[in-house]
């Protein structure tokens, strides 16, 4: 299923990893962010919403990097070039991912910015939206959100034109070590 | 039709902006369409979708019971109201309790339809549009011209236009620049608003959800920044059950823009909180602006299964030569002109439902598997009982209802027409129908219909017999494929007959509405065509065998009339066109042609009844490469010739420009021989030939056969 998710996902401009321990996804995130220009000044910050990765992180050691923050106010991620969450889910046969996103932090995160880190359970990949939908209860999943590559429009002569109100690139992490999802 | 509307036509076919966009648009549709439905079984899909949102359409009032109660519980407001008006009230009594400056709004049909960004702005609340398209109209002062993609109609000279004077700097016309603009400019709209309006795709009775789906993540941000999210739903997009909603998204971003899955989806149930720690004041509306009407109408509650995907549109031959703002300010296309002689009022809906060629198109891609062409028909059925026909075509159908003056008539154009005529060809009519002939020569009425010469025929007995139904077209402009039939026929042991009282099969007056006169033409024809008994009633004219085979029935139950009905379906089942009957006879061994021809190369063009109706398409490619035809298949071809019978003759405007197209993609096979199994086609195509000049011959696969029978 990995490699059918990855064949679509990339098919709609969404670029796709796959690390089987924590530390390694870790270590290409870091280096991801600041050789894109990670900085603690508006507009290369980078918003790192609550997750179960970051569970047994030394968060503080992560905090002396500049520009990288881990409390998500709507004014930071305003000002964020990157947001990173954890998606619980993958769609393997339309390439999307989802969250329960009930946490408004975990929404500005992945639409404020303009990329997108999702870092991703390897087996919360499931075939397909019946799959997903079968395992998700509306009452206590408030707001269910899924992502399909990156924001895009062909509103203006029907170019297909990346990044309008969303994130222009969406970066997909899949940890072998993060188990299944919530 | 009126002028204005004349007008607005002519416009929009010389815009070369808005005709090359859509043209351009509509030719990818079909392949990219084609590839996001791979794997799927569009049939078994479409069928769940009619049935669920059917079953939905039959219980409006409890499923949204259903939603209120469980919306409700989860911290939702919920307002239902029948009248739009109230709609707009109740927005802005929210606005207004809670000091709402700004609105921020994501793509929502529902809100265009009860004009609510006026309502608000006039009562001093700054409404801004997100979506990208809406904005550009917004910006623009206009309304939006496709139900999907609002401002397919402008060029990015124009939007770049439009955003430099809204920034203050002159920009160029380069895409990803001015998204870049929108973005930035609206950014700081969406973190400051005070409310976020949304529509809905769809409402989930059973757990009191809305879905939410945008390729621009605007929709995200208009229900996740601003402390207030109303939602406006119109009624007819609640379904039951939480599971089917995978069901319809399955079919919605693969029939709207050919996409799998939109890039954002989200499914919000009730309240979440704001980033303040607060939670949001959510309100729900839904709205019935009737719909409930529509639902406990027999025949048009069939179009609350549309999902809104607006493929009726993207297939449409019309709609990609005229685009959305001939249609009207709000819906569009197909659908959109069922809907607005709904929503708005059928008055509105008089002009635009003569824009419907009937050519069926749409019914082979709508995921509702709503018959849009059948429900055009029924509003254009209703216009006449409410409003009587114009004098001129009740001077005409006068005529069509009394077949000896009608055949006289014909007969005596045969004598008046020699005037105008040249070789085959009507080449200069009287000027009041000089449009008429605009790209395209008409048939000169032959000297001696089918009906005087297949006297002279002497055909062998056979036990086996047809009752021939010829049409006005074969009839009295082209006898020679009435031969041709018979030749075809006495060669596979099955003797002709040709029931002398059979008359028009009422279709131009169907078509046009007049059903009290299709039905009694209905009547004339079971009289004449079951007078004798025969094993097949046989049509080489695909309208005319529709007729036969479905539209008398059809005919009698929509005007309540059940006396004739068991005749009409024994008619039906009889009914049967010549390329099947053909096939029928050539796979059982009584007909036989020329073994080891080489023919040459042909082309074919499908004729909308015959494809998409009757669904024979196969049948005569087989039978003519049997002849010994190398087949070519042309571009779109089963896209209409834009004859569509009387349409051609009231909006020339169009048929014209869809014609030419037909030319041009018969011209590119470089076959010199195209073949149809429609008069009606053979009299549009062959007539635009002529004036093209392209040596290119047009037949009746009837006569093409003909000539290759063993003997």
């Amino acid at each position: 299923m990995y490699q059918q998710f990855k064949i679509r996902a990339e098919g709609v401009s969404a670029e796709v990893y796959h690390f089987v321990t924590k530390e390694a996804a870790l270590d290409h995130v870091i280096n991801f962010l600041q050789a894109d220009g990670l900085a603690d000044t508006s507009g290369a910050l980078a918003v790192w919403a609550e997750c179960s990765f970051l569970d047994g992180i030394d968060r503080d050691a992560l905090r002396k990097i500049a520009g990288l923050k881990f409390e998500v106010t709507r004014e930071l991620a305003a000002q964020a070039r990157f947001g990173i969450s954890q998606m619980e889910w993958a769609l393997a046969d339309t390439g999307s991912l989802a969250q329960n996103s009930t946490a408004i932090e975990q929404r500005l995160v992945s639409s404020l910015p303009s990329i997108h880190i999702a870092l991703v359970p390897t087996n919360g990949i499931l075939p397909d939206m019946p799959t997903l939908l079968s395992r998700v209860h509306p009452a206590e999943c408030r707001y269910l959100a899924m992502i399909t590559g990156p924001s895009r429009t062909a509103d203006i002569e029907r170019v297909l034109t990346i990044g309008v109100h969303g994130p222009d690139r969406l970066v997909i992490i899949f940890v072998d070590e993060l188990g299944g999802g919530c | 039709m009126g002028t204005e509307f004349k007008e607005s036509i002519t416009r929009a076919v010389n815009n070369a902006n808005l005709t090359g966009a859509l043209g351009k648009f509509s030719e990818a549709y079909k392949v990219n369409r084609a590839k996001a439905y791979e794997g799927i079984d569009f049939e078994e899909l479409r069928g769940r979708i009619a049935e669920l949102k059917g079953y939905a359409a039959a219980h409006l009032d409890e499923l949204s019971d259903q939603f209120q109660k469980n919306a409700e519980a989860c911290g939702a407001t919920v307002f239902r109201t029948k009248d739009p008006a109230k709609v707009r009230e109740y927005i802005l009594k929210i606005a207004q309790e809670n000091g709402v400056k700004t609105v921020i709004k994501s793509k929502s049909m529902a809100t265009e339809e009860i004009h609510l960004n006026r309502y608000l702005e006039e009562a001093g609340i700054e409404v801004g549009e997100t979506d990208l398209g809406e904005w550009i109209i917004q910006l623009a002062g206009q309304t939006p011209s496709h139900m999907v993609m609002p401002a397919i109609h402008m060029t990015k000279e124009e939007v770049s236009d439009l955003f430099s004077k809204e920034v203050n700097e002159r920009l160029t016309s380069d895409i990803p620049r001015l998204v870049k603009v929108a973005r930035d400019k609206l950014r700081p709209t969406f973190l400051a608003a005070d409310m976020g309006i949304s529509g809905g795709n769809i409402a989930v009775a059973e757990t009191g959800s809305i879905v939410l789906m945008t390729n621009e993540g605007n929709a995200r941000l208009v229900t996740s920044l601003p402390k207030i999210h109303i939602a406006l739903v119109g009624i007819e997009k609640l379904i039951e059950k939480f599971a089917d909603v995978a069901t319809i998204l399955q079919a919605l971003p693969r029939s709207a823009t050919a996409q799998l899955l939109t890039s954002y989806v989200s499914v919000i149930t009730g309240p979440t909180p704001n980033s303040d720690g607060s939670m949001k004041n959510m309100h729900i509306i839904l709205m019935d602006n009737r719909r409930s009407e529509m639902a406990a109408d027999p025949k048009f509650k069939q179009a609350l299964q549309c999902i809104r995907c607006a493929s009726c549109l993207n297939v449409c031959p019309i709609f990609r030569l005229v685009g959305g703002h001939v249609f009207g300010k709000v819906y569009t296309g197909g659908i959109g002109t069922i809907l607005t002689a709904w929503f708005d009022e059928l008055k509105k809906s008089e002009d635009i439902q003569g824009l419907c060629i009937q050519c069926g198109a749409c019914t082979d891609v709508c995921p509702g598997k709503i018959d849009i062409p059948d429900l055009i028909m029924e509003i254009r059925r209703r216009l006449v009982k409410d409003q009587g026909l114009p004098l001129l075509q009740k001077t005409i159908y006068a005529v069509v209802n009394n077949r000896k003056l009608f055949h006289g008539m014909l007969r005596a154009a045969s004598i008046a027409g020699k005037p105008f005529t040249s070789g085959k060809f009507v080449r200069h009519l009287p000027l009041f129908l000089a449009d008429l002939t605009n790209g395209r020569s008409l048939p000169a009425i032959a000297e001696e219909p089918f009906r005087d010469r297949i006297k002279k025929i002497s055909q062998p007995k056979f036990k086996e017999k047809a009752a021939f139904y010829a049409g006005c077209l074969i009839d009295f402009a082209y006898p020679e494929m009435g031969e041709s039939l018979v030749k075809i026929l006495n060669n596979g042991g099955i003797e002709v007959i040709f029931p002398e009282d059979q008359t028009c099969c009422g279709a131009p007056a169907r078509y046009n509405g007049a059903y009290e006169v299709a039905a009694s033409n209905a009547v004339d024809n079971i009289n004449a065509l079951l007078r004798e008994d025969v094993t097949y009633v046989v049509s080489a004219c695909p309208t005319c065998t529709v007729a036969l085979d479905h539209e008398f029935i059809s005919t009698f139950e929509s005007l309540g009339q059940t006396e004739w009905l068991p005749q009409a379906k024994i008619l039906a089942e009889k009914t049967v066109d010549l390329s099947t009957l053909v096939t029928k006879l050539v796979a059982a061994g009584r007909l036989t042609m020329k073994e080891g021809q080489k023919l040459g190369k042909i082309t074919y063009h499908d004729s909308c009844h015959l494809k998409r109706t009757l669904k024979v398409s196969e049948q005569p490619r087989e039978l003519l490469q049997k002849a010994g035809y190398e087949l070519a298949e042309m571009f779109e071809c089963d896209t209409c010739c834009g004859m569509g019978g009387s349409y051609s003759m009231k909006l020339p405007e169009i048929s014209a420009p869809i014609l030419q197209r037909k030319l041009k993609n018969i011209k590119d096979t470089g076959a010199p021989l195209v073949a149809m199994d429609c008069p009606g086609c053979v009299m549009q195509i062959r007539g635009g030939i002529d004036q093209d000049g392209a040596a290119i011959i047009v037949r009746h696969t009837v006569e093409l056969l003909a000539e290759q029978l063993e003997k």
